[in-house]
């Protein structure tokens, strides 16, 4: 399988707060890859990089086998990105809002697109509801609509189903594991859910002060770190600064 | 009543004015300019009682004119504004557009936001005063369009600030066109300025184009050159508010302005 995100050696400094120091990885296609770590251990930041919204002090970024600086809009074209941080305009309605990303990623047959993606994330009934009016759940499937609505080969999701329903949250999970497949598109993930992270992704990272501390598939965490499950995997490397030093 | 939890209160916003510049900024200059503002327009009435006379709707004239740099500026802003309120500023941003074409966009959609606020004000002047703007001929076209490259200067100016400084950025943007009022000489002629004032604000157009309005509207007479001055002021400022913009971009992406934005 082919590379689709390759991260070498990034570093990015706030001034003398080093906020990574310097990481490295890959992400290939059909691939999701866990994110995880602490509050301000780097993922935000990592992000961010990623998008192109901060530049690394060093280091390089790759996307489908293009460098990041000096091709943003062209990489820019095949990524996207969701987080409950971040929405869409309120008073627009969701169609309009799709439509507007929908111009703004040069889609060219936008109805059938929203069309598509409406069908696939229940967003039928809801095409000419006002956006701010939506429930968090419907808020966040037309947010996905919105990062889909580029088919992009590269997936940036930043706590894709805080604050949703098990309803919900399992409807969106299984959503992202089949366009996955259907797809062959790269998925990073970055999430505070142990258990969402156990069921989607096959690799994980561990983030912790800016540097990954641990990586490998779920399984080989638990069993190498002796614990019941993921969650106790994270508490014990998030609380070990004094044992791994 | 409990001291402490009011005290409490006072504290969270007196750490908010303290943590921001804007802030502080915003709360000195109002009274500033309001205060400077007034004193010039009221000394000039005091002393060229007869200045207006033979020139009925000069001040309303010049209102109007005033009002589309003030309207061309602010919609700019608020449209810049309007998607960090939202939270949509890093949805734009991670989209595939190039800096130009967010400019360019938002250049357009002031110019019609300005147009629409524009238009009845003109149409309301002939029946409700007698006054009609059009008195100003062709060379309204010429001065509305100094204005509205100035409100758009001013615009990105302060865009480039959001960018740089974050939402604290904000009151600034809403008082950007008060800080330079008095320095525009929208309502009294240059002289009525201080000489270390007219200096400053023979540096912006809009003296030009106020001085063009007036002499057009009392003198029944055309100065090519306050026009020509108007637009190379208008030139040199637009350059450097898109120099100054795509440097804030920058220094956003290095300080990490963009990701947090919105919250």
């Amino acid at each position: 399988m082919k590379n689709l995100v390759e991260v070498k050696n990034i570093k990015k400094n706030y001034g003398k707060n080093e906020a990574v120091k310097g990481i490295s990885f890959n992400i290939k296609e059909d691939e999701i890859l866990g994110l995880l770590g602490p509050n301000g251990s780097g993922k935000t930041t990592t992000i961010g990089m990623l998008l192109g919204l901060l530049k690394p002090t060093s280091g390089e970024i790759l996307i489908n086998g293009q460098k990041l600086e000096g091709n943003r809009i062209e990489i820019l074209e095949q990524i996207n990105f969701i987080s409950p941080y971040i929405e869409l305009p309120k008073k627009l309605t969701v169609k309009q809002n799709l439509t507007v990303y929908g111009k703004l990623y040069k889609i060219n047959n936008i109805n059938e697109r929203i069309e598509f993606l409406s069908e696939k994330l229940r967003l039928e009934d809801l095409l000419n509801s006002i956006t701010g009016e939506l429930s968090s759940g419907q808020k966040n499937r037309v947010s996905l609509a919105k990062a889909l609505i580029n088919e992009p080969k590269v997936l940036l999701l930043d706590e894709p189903t805080a604050s949703l329903d098990p309803e919900v949250g399992d409807f969106v999970r299984s959503f992202l594991e089949d366009y996955k497949k259907e797809k062959k598109i790269s998925i990073l993930l970055a999430s505070h859910n142990m258990n969402e992270v156990t069921r989607l992704c096959k690799s994980i990272l561990m983030m912790k002060d800016g540097i990954i501390i641990d990586e490998g598939n779920p399984k080989e965490l638990i069993n190498k770190h002796g614990r019941k499950n993921l969650e106790e995997v994270f508490l014990k490397l998030s609380r070990s600064k004094n044992e791994l030093n | 009543m409990s001291l402490t939890r009011m005290y409490g209160l006072f504290l969270r916003h007196f750490y908010l004015i303290t943590r921001s510049f804007p802030r502080v900024l915003d709360l000195v200059y109002w009274p500033t300019i309001q205060i400077t503002l007034w004193g010039f327009i009221s000394n000039f009435f005091a002393t060229h009682t007869t200045y207006y006379n033979n020139a009925v709707g000069v001040i309303l004239t010049c209102a109007i004119l005033y009002d589309f740099l003030f309207r061309t500026s602010i919609g700019f802003n608020m449209l810049f504004l309007e998607e960090i309120w939202s939270r949509n500023f890093t949805n734009l941003f991670i989209a595939p557009m190039k800096i130009g074409e967010i400019l360019t966009s938002l250049v357009a959609t002031a110019l019609i936001r300005a147009l629409i606020g524009l238009i009845p004000a003109v149409l309301l002047t002939s029946p409700l005063f007698g006054i009609s703007i059009l008195d100003l001929g062709i060379f309204l076209f010429f001065l509305f369009l100094s204005l509205y490259l100035f409100g758009i200067t001013l615009g990105i100016l302060v865009s480039a600030g959001l960018l740089r400084y974050g939402p604290s950025f904000e009151n600034i943007a809403w008082s950007t066109m008060f800080l330079l009022a008095p320095f525009g000489c929208i309502y009294y002629p240059i002289e009525i300025l201080p000489e270390v004032f007219q200096k400053i604000a023979y540096l912006l157009p809009l003296v030009y184009i106020f001085e063009e309005a007036r002499n057009i509207l009392i003198n029944q007479t055309v100065d090519i050159q306050n026009i020509y001055y108007a637009f190379m002021w208008n030139g040199v400022y637009f350059v450097l508010s898109i120099v100054l913009f795509y440097y804030s971009f920058n220094v956003a992406k290095n300080k990490g302005t963009l990701i947090n934005m919105g919250e």
